[in-house]
């Protein structure tokens, strides 16, 4: 009794460590269904999500000009002080003063892509831009200023 | 300065009753088979385990004491960083508490995209789970199958949510954006995928004959323990407490979906494996009902621009893939929380592995931590 118990148990052990092989003996056969991605051989290629979250970028149109009011919304939202927004007063044809938009200070270092900016823009002035290689030899250079220089807002955004 | 007999001697004095012969191992905090930075001092006869003591606190980033000073808005990215497998569920539960100081009623579309989301989620915290755990034993190839559909559920969360992880999809009163236009058709494409290869999980890894040796019988924690220690989700679901949030007190449309809670009655280490391998089941028999049915409206809520909880006590509670996740919220009526308690599964399922080790080997005690499946931001917080 003993010595048929005990052939049956390495019968199943045996039968059950070759399903298992079999399985990985399909995949080796196969390389076809590799889905491993050659990261960065393949950056050229390299298409990231619409929604993906890799950085704050203030888009510019062609007159080099841009949609932020200097509102603050985005400072007010972010949970980590990224984002520091330094107005100043332009002079108006009619004479009046008017606040606007001198530096976006974007601290890149304290974000967490959390997209909470972009959602509180009224403007839509802010997006998340899809790159993500963000890595450099000092840390100062993560500080970035979103607004190009000489930019404007453009016309008609309140 | 010391000789070597004074040193042997020192050593011995970390054991509890300074008997001759035990032995004090430290694993952690930098251990690989502990995924994280735990640190378990166990003491030794022989190779039989007399003590696991956990000790906490290497990775406290004090997440409690930050949302304080976090508006209710604010606040739930955070809690992405707790659980990092469930990060989904982690801030459903808060925006959950924040809807109900508020009283918001979440738009259906919201609730359903919300579920679907949620039990994606499960699906892919399990199966990183059932990677590991085969890699814990020592099989290293499952580790690459788990992780070939899980990729799958991360483009998925990557196209409609923005982020492969710590999503922050979540927020009062719904959801952040709508669903991708082509987020029904993937995820229908992932349920035929995950559906042809789960039975290979089987072939690999559940039906091994030395898996098996190594987990039935192994880390025993009956019922009244596991109720006593507080474990919750598939730790106690695998020593038969009935204790499944989804099921028991329903939120958001899970009352209007069928499935069945995973029980398991054996409270062994191969009991709590076969739990989070049927409930990753379960998890796709919740998708398959809801993702043809999601209805049309708003995705989110009319909120106002800065929310203020009224003076008072928030409770929910959540099912994550670990257990149940409560978050208590106290209001002074501000822009801020006044308190927040998270009450996280982990650090309770961590607490019954004293219990469970003591007297076994410690070539089990890798076993056993694996099906606790703990992931160690969620224990320290």
């Amino acid at each position: 009794m003993f010595i048929k118990e005990y052939l049956t148990d390495i019968y199943k052990g045996t039968k059950s460590l070759l399903t298992g092989m079999k399985r990985t003996g399909y995949y080796f056969v196969r390389p076809r269904e590799i889905i491993t991605e050659q990261y960065p051989d393949n950056r050229e290629t390299l298409v990231m999500a619409e929604r993906f979250r890799g950085e704050v970028v203030m888009p510019h149109d062609a007159n080099n000009e841009h949609a932020c009011t200097g509102c603050t919304a985005c400072e007010l939202a972010c949970p980590n002080a990224t984002i520091k927004i330094i107005t100043k007063f332009d002079i108006t044809p009619e004479g009046k003063k008017k606040k606007a938009l001198d530096t976006f200070v974007y601290h890149l270092e304290l974000c967490t892509m959390c997209g909470l900016c972009v959602e509180a823009c009224p403007t839509a002035a802010i997006k998340m831009g899809q790159n993500f290689e963000h890595s450099v030899y000092d840390r100062s250079q993560l500080t970035k200023k979103l607004n190009n220089p000489g930019s404007k807002i453009r016309e008609g955004v309140e | 300065m010391y000789t070597e007999t004074q040193i042997i001697k020192d050593t011995t004095q970390f054991s509890s009753n300074g008997h001759e012969g035990e032995l004090v191992i430290n694993v952690g905090p930098q251990h690989p088979a502990t995924h994280g930075v735990l640190h378990l001092v166990i003491t030794l006869n022989g190779e039989t385990i007399k003590k696991v003591e956990p000790h906490l606190g290497y990775i406290h980033r004090s997440i409690e004491k930050m949302c304080e000073s976090l508006t209710y808005r604010q606040f739930i990215y955070v809690t992405s960083r707790m659980d990092y497998l469930s990060a989904h569920m982690n801030n459903h539960a808060c925006a959950m508490t924040v809807e109900k100081g508020l009283q918001i009623e979440v738009p259906p579309r919201a609730q359903y995209i919300r579920v679907i989301m949620d039990e994606l989620t499960r699906i892919a915290s399990h199966e990183l789970w059932w990677g590991a755990m085969a890699m814990d034993l020592g099989a290293f190839t499952p580790f690459f199958y788990a992780f070939r559909e899980r990729e799958t559920i991360n483009d998925i969360m990557e196209e409609t949510c923005g982020a492969r992880l710590t999503m922050n999809y979540m927020v009062p009163g719904g959801v952040m954006a709508d669903i991708h236009p082509l987020f029904q058709q993937k995820v229908k494409d992932f349920i035929k995928l995950f559906k042809s290869k789960i039975d290979e999980y089987d072939e690999l890894v559940t039906g091994n004959i030395i898996f098996q040796n190594r987990m039935k019988g192994v880390g025993l924690l009956s019922k009244e323990d596991a109720i006593s220690y507080g474990c919750s989700g598939p730790v106690a679901r695998g020593s038969g407490v009935s204790c499944d949030i989804r099921k028991l007190y329903p939120y958001e449309v899970y009352d209007k979906v069928a499935f069945d809670e995973v029980l398991e009655n054996e409270g062994d280490s191969f009991a709590r494996y076969m739990v989070r391998v049927r409930e990753m089941h379960q998890s796709i028999r919740i998708i398959e009902q809801l993702i043809d049915n999601i209805p049309e409206g708003d995705f989110q809520a009319k909120t106002k621009a800065v929310l203020k909880l009224p003076k008072g006590e928030f409770y929910t509670r959540v099912e994550t893939a670990r257990g149940e996740l409560g978050v208590y919220i106290v209001s002074e009526g501000g822009t801020t929380p006044y308190r927040i308690k998270f009450r996280s599964p982990g650090f309770s399922n961590l607490s019954a592995l004293d219990h469970m080790a003591r007297g076994s080997k410690i070539g089990d005690l890798m076993a056993m931590m694996g099906t606790l499946d703990l992931v160690i931001p969620d224990i320290d917080r």
